[in-house]
């Protein structure tokens, strides 16, 4: 294996950085929602973030990337039979597990594993894609093409952390919390609106306009395939410390101060623009903690959830299709309104 | 017209098979356009020959996923009991080419997997139980030979960097040139060291910026281009030359609008003849690079070998037309219970005519198999024991879409009465097609002839700006509009969708369908059309444009054996309970 494209060496798409930074630090936001121009460096900024993280202790030959450190009653029964000796522990890289668009609700939830039961006549499940997934990130490029049925059944794993499976007389759970990536391309066909508020973080991608970014995506494209491993030497440094960065913020962000008067605005600005439910507004709360936990901050302020609230509301508005000012402008002017006030 | 064109595709034809043979994965493959006949084999024999140690695989638009990436062994999986996998056409491919005839009927699926196995070079195949990483770095030949309407999935031509239309050569143009051998083996080994000077990469930049053309890929893939032509001249660093050729290859297809001071002078030119084929003792004499290149010299370059449709179409502005759009929505629509997306299994008879279901039927057999080993003292390895009631077979999702064709009359009659308001009747229409999913297509007519604005899409967002930049004025060739809506609706119907088209115009035709004025003949003409449209069985909706109700949109419209409305009280709600029926069809 290749090194791959370092995440610090994406340039500009400010917006989709930060949003899958923000998904790091705090997976609780739920997934990122990606729309824009074909080429714009997606998938890689995702797999290029996977291979930034620190790697996570599993449980040794675990399918479902159990954490060693949990107690036994959180693992999978599997890692539970074993439980009585010591639990072999081992290290790996987050996992990110690339959905394809062909790929059968067998090997997304997981089935009857034809080869034991061909063999030994014996009945065991084997786990899909959602559990190799576990602890990492679930990537489905073209979302908006996706099969509706496989869509629903991600969403709701997404969701719940849980994967239950009840068929072909087999009746399993496991745990399957991963973080969502969904990436598309308007222009080929929109997501079922029910959908869209479904994802924590929405952003648009666009290519830079100056010739600058460009030539510099060129440069750096073409020297990484080139070298790719001295490239990767040459930008270990600047991706130790995002690694450091993060790491930090993970630790930071539990303990992020709230005060009354950010909730105030939080809730006020969801009421404003009309959101419906309360999502937005846990999402806005849990998403400013993370940047302000990656500016190493202790309190939430009000310019976090400025900041964030582009992403996390964008989706969420409700949808005149044929609004031509966008809901971006929408949600400037009522952050706009809300100073006045 | 061709005799002039023919040569000088064929040229560029010749320098695009040369490029790609240096390097048919990093630069993707080639997007060709071509009618079937002897230029065309005549053309894919060139890319054999250039390469004859790669493995050229046809690509059948009927392929089953499982010949795509691999599945079950079905014959060895029977015989001993064990799953056994076998590698799919991609897989198979790896360091090959792939050859996509008809590529602009080519589902979805096909398309996707392609796309993923371009830009990693790897097939992740995870289905059937199977889940494995195989190399599949392959370069694509996608042959095109769609009418106007029908282009490749955008996504497959944005991923090939190289495009060559052959529609205009004759058989007796494309003479084999002679390249020399050595030269790609030399291109095959070096290409990747060549410099790209700074200047030259600023002055690519600047002119994909000013042909917007906004994907980051298409600016690399030209970058490659630019290196490996470079390599075939046996240089180490690219010159402006190079880069010229490297952007009539593999950009000027893709621009999406013209410079903003276009070189007038420019556009009554034919294409320059782009390149002479790679010929080291030639170049190497005449060559003396600049230090910096003039950036608005190499765009103008680019300008002026723009092709002359495309030329015309991108100074109309309308930014909805010069997109390659992923035309027709392909294939992979539901035509009949065994084609259609598989939604999962039921127990059956697969000699009735249903498709068996073999994942499936393994599972059912599966837990049966001691049992019957027992019942018949048979040996595991005497194979699977599979009994009838075990056969499982696919069920398949079998709707229709539906495809809503608006067709706007944009003369100077009908926007004199009232253009905006018809822009907002289809807008109110188009929101109810969003939210049931349809596909709609535009049609606008004005002047002499009508124009496809927009191709069946589910893209909201398209059908907005194409609506939006819809100008007015002009003659009614209404004619010319019904002629099309029909190959439309009929073309909508093939892909599995039900059509209906709403008409929105005063009725009042003048131009006929050769584009001169009379008023009687394009009548005549239109009425006639708008029977046989009839006759098809299509829905068809004609919303009155002209103030009071008028005889001869009365008059169309029972022609086109379709629903007469008057746009004043064509409100949102009328309007969405005539469109409905049509969609709810199924």
């Amino acid at each position: 294996m290749s090194a791959p494209y370092p995440f610090t060496a994406i340039v500009a798409q400010q917006d989709m950085k930060l949003a899958l930074l923000i998904a790091a630090v705090d997976p609780g936001v739920g997934g990122v929602l990606i729309m824009g121009d074909r080429g714009t460096g997606k998938s890689t900024a995702i797999r290029a973030l996977a291979a930034l993280l620190p790697k996570i202790p599993v449980v040794a030959h675990c399918p479902y990337n159990c954490d060693p450190e949990r107690p036994p009653g959180g693992h999978c029964d599997a890692c539970k039979k074993g439980a009585d000796g010591p639990i072999k522990t081992t290290k790996m890289g987050i996992p990110v597990v690339d959905l394809p668009l062909g790929a059968t609700e067998d090997r997304v939830i997981g089935a009857l594993d034809i080869e034991r039961a061909l063999h030994a006549g014996e009945k065991a499940f084997e786990p899909g894609l959602l559990a190799r997934a576990h602890r990492g990130f679930l990537y489905i490029d073209e979302v908006n093409l996706l099969e509706d049925h496989i869509v629903d059944a991600l969403l709701d794993v997404a969701a719940s952390g849980e994967n239950v499976v009840e068929r072909e007389g087999l009746s399993v759970r496991h745990q399957a919390k991963f973080v969502l990536v969904g990436s598309g391309n308007p222009e080929e066909g929109e997501l079922r609106p029910q959908l869209l508020d479904r994802f924590g973080l929405s952003v648009d991608v666009a290519t830079p306009q100056d010739i600058k970014s460009r030539v510099e995506i060129v440069r750096l494209r073409d020297s990484y395939e080139q070298d790719r491993d001295g490239f990767a030497k040459r930008w270990r440094r600047k991706e130790s410390a995002q690694r450091r960065l993060i790491e930090q913020a993970r630790e930071r962000v539990e303990s992020i101060v709230t005060p009354d008067g950010v909730l105030e605005f939080a809730a006020g600005l969801c009421l404003k623009l009309g959101t419906d439910g309360l999502r937005g507004e846990l999402t806005l709360l849990r998403a400013g903690r993370a940047l302000a936990a990656l500016e190493k901050q202790d309190v939430l302020t009000i310019s976090h959830v400025r900041s964030v609230a582009p992403m996390v509301l964008r989706h969420r508005l409700r949808r005149d299709p044929l609004d031509e000012s966008g809901s971006e402008s929408r949600i400037e002017r009522a952050l706009e309104s809300m100073d006045a006030a | 017209m061709s005799t002039v064109l023919g040569p000088a595709q064929w040229t560029a034809a010749e320098a695009a098979v040369t490029a790609f043979s240096v390097a048919p994965h990093a630069l993707g493959g080639i997007w060709l356009r071509s009618p079937p006949g002897p230029v065309r084999t005549l053309f894919l024999e060139r890319v054999d020959e250039q390469r004859p140690d790669l493995n050229r695989r046809k690509l059948p638009l009927h392929i089953q996923e499982n010949r795509l990436l691999g599945g079950i062994d079905l014959t060895r999986t029977l015989a001993s009991g064990a799953v056994h996998w076998e590698q799919g056409l991609l897989a198979q491919s790896d360091r090959g080419i792939i050859t996509l005839a008809m590529a602009e009927r080519a589902s979805r699926q096909i398309v996707a997997h392609l796309c993923s196995a371009l830009d990693t070079g790897v097939l992740k195949v995870a289905r059937e139980g199977l889940n494995q990483t195989v190399p599949a770095a392959f370069g694509v030949v996608a042959m095109d030979e769609g009418i106007e309407t029908e282009r490749p999935e955008q996504a497959l031509t944005e991923r090939l960097a190289l495009r060559v239309d052959l529609t205009d050569v004759s058989i007796h143009d494309a003479i084999a040139c002679e390249i020399e051998g050595n030269s790609i083996a030399h291109a095959r080994k070096n290409w990747q060291q060549v410099t790209l000077p700074p200047a030259l990469l600023e002055a690519l930049v600047a002119t994909t910026i000013a042909l917007g053309i906004n994907s980051p890929r298409a600016l690399i893939l030209a970058s490659r281009l630019t290196k490996i032509l470079a390599a075939l001249e046996l240089r180490d660093t690219a010159e402006e030359d190079h880069l010229n050729r490297a952007i009539t290859l593999s950009l000027v297809h893709r621009a999406t609008r013209l410079p903003e001071a276009p070189p007038e002078a420019s556009t009554e030119e034919q294409p320059e003849p782009p390149e002479q084929p790679p010929d080291p003792g030639d170049t190497e004499a005449s060559a003396e690079p600049e230090l910096t290149p003039p950036i608005d010299a190499i765009i103008e370059a680019a300008v002026a070998s723009i092709p002359a449709g495309l030329l015309a179409s991108l100074k109309q502005s309308s930014a909805s037309r010069g997109r390659s759009t992923a035309g027709g929505k392909s294939g992979a629509r539901q035509r009949h219970k065994q084609r259609g997306r598989p939604i999962g299994s039921q127990p059956g008879d697969p000699r009735r005519g249903d498709r068996l279901n073999l994942m499936a039927t393994l599972r059912a057999a599966a837990p049966w198999q001691g049992l019957r080993r027992r019942e018949r003292n048979a040996s595991p390895a005497q194979g699977l024991l599979v009994k009838p009631s075990d056969f499982r077979v696919t069920r398949f999702r079998y709707q229709r879409e539906s495809t809503t064709i608006f067709v706007v009359d944009a003369s100077g009659s009908a926007a004199m009465h009232r253009m905006a308001e018809a822009k907002g009747a289809v807008e109110l229409l188009l929101a109810d097609c969003y939210s049931r999913r349809d596909n709609v297509a535009l049609i606008a007519f004005r002047g002499e002839q009508a124009e496809l604005l927009l191709p069946p899409t589910r893209s909201l967002v398209r059908a907005k700006k194409a609506l939006a930049a819809l100008p007015g004025g002009g003659g009614t060739p209404l004619a010319h509009a019904l002629e099309m809506t029909t190959l439309l609706a009929e073309q909508a119907h093939r892909d599995g969708a039900t059509p209906t088209a709403v008409f929105l115009t005063d009725g009042v035709a003048n131009i006929a369908l050769d584009g001169t004025p009379g008023r009687q003949l394009a009548k005549e003409e239109a009425l006639r059309i708008a029977r046989q449209f009839a006759a098809m069985g299509y829905r068809a909706l004609v919303i009155d444009a002209s103030p009071r109700a008028q005889p001869r949109a009365q008059e169309l419209a029972g022609a086109l054996g379709g629903d007469y409305l008057l746009m004043p009280r064509a409100d949102a709600s009328l309007l969405r309970d005539i469109v409905s029926p049509a969609g709810a069809v199924s």
